[in-house]
């Protein structure tokens, strides 16, 4: 894939892991591999991210006598899914609109 | 390799960065390492579905704008001596202008670089501008019924397609490279901040 648009696409990936609980970041990574494939480094670079806009907190908790950081979605970050969706109906008029031209040409 | 071995190479290959973003990312990386474990897997498999500490390193280093790592590194580890504080000044005419005109060498290159890319797309053009005029002449000479000459304005203009089409590619190309070429001065410089003997 693009990296631009994927880059772009993993924030949300991200976000939509978190969604319904707070989660760990290996549990992130292994929700996402069927879908997109995400590094360590990249996923920590947009958890900062994210935590630096606001879309999420992290907090602290004990796991069989070690610490692991839980990522918690704020309203910001769901409101960004929620505008994600919405731009996503954009992108698919547009993905028709190219798909169309493809037929044309045929 | 052992969890402490993975966290204690990637430490030192680190090392140029910012104190607490270090820590900070070896915790994550610890954290990823027992996850695995307690999912599984053994340590040794573990550390390695994390992939090599090299791949990790660059990748990171690609991803931190240029200007915290010099920003980092410009700071010193520790507080200069009065001699040696006198030395820089004392010696500042010498060693600001030679790094200074180390630097200017350096944008001449990349200037020169460049102004081969345009010299070639203005190349690109002239050749254009011949295949237009040729097209218009032939037109003309059409009109006014000159048969030899319009097979020999056909021709030209032809050729002149051609060259175009060519340099066109060509142009395409060397563009391209030089956009990579640019890509990759800019990680090698940010791997100057990176200390050479940590990241083997």
């Amino acid at each position: 894939m693009d990296t631009q648009l994927k880059r772009g696409l993993l924030d949300i990936c991200v976000l939509a892991a978190i969604k319904g609980q707070d989660t760990y970041g290996y549990l992130i990574i292994k929700n996402l591999k069927p879908y997109i494939k995400l590094s360590e480094s990249t996923l920590y670079t947009i958890l900062k991210r994210l935590e630096t806009a606001g879309m999420l907190t992290v907090k602290t908790a004990e796991h069989g006598g070690r610490l692991r950081k839980y990522y918690h979605i704020t309203d910001s970050g769901l409101k960004r899914i929620e505008e994600f969706k919405n731009e996503w109906k954009e992108i698919l008029s547009i993905y028709n609109f190219v798909t169309k031209e493809d037929e044309n040409n045929e | 390799m052992s969890k402490s071995e993975f966290l204690t190479l990637l430490r030192k290959a680190l090392n140029r960065l910012p104190q607490i973003d270090v820590e900070e990312r070896l915790t994550f990386y610890s954290e990823m390492i027992d996850d695995r474990i307690e999912d599984g897997l053994t340590e040794e498999a573990a550390v390695a579905e994390l992939g090599s500490v090299d791949n990790i390193v660059s990748q990171i280093m690609s991803e931190i704008p240029l200007l915290t790592l010099v920003k980092e590194n410009i700071k010193p580890k520790r507080t200069l001596r009065a001699w040696e504080i006198i030395l820089l000044v004392l010696g500042s005419p010498i060693w600001l202008s030679l790094l200074s005109a180390i630097f200017m060498v350096m944008i001449c290159v990349y200037a020169v670089i460049w102004s081969i890319v345009v010299t070639l797309w203005a190349i690109l053009l002239s050749v254009a501008a011949l295949l237009l005029s040729g097209i218009l002449l032939c037109v003309l000479s059409i009109i006014q019924g000159n048969v030899s000459l319009t097979f020999a304005l056909i021709g030209a203009s032809l050729a002149c397609c051609g060259i175009t089409i060519f340099v066109f590619l060509g142009c395409k190309q060397v563009t391209k490279a030089v956009l990579i070429l640019t890509k990759k001065i800019f990680i090698r410089i940010k791997s100057c901040f990176i200390k050479k003997e940590a990241v083997k």
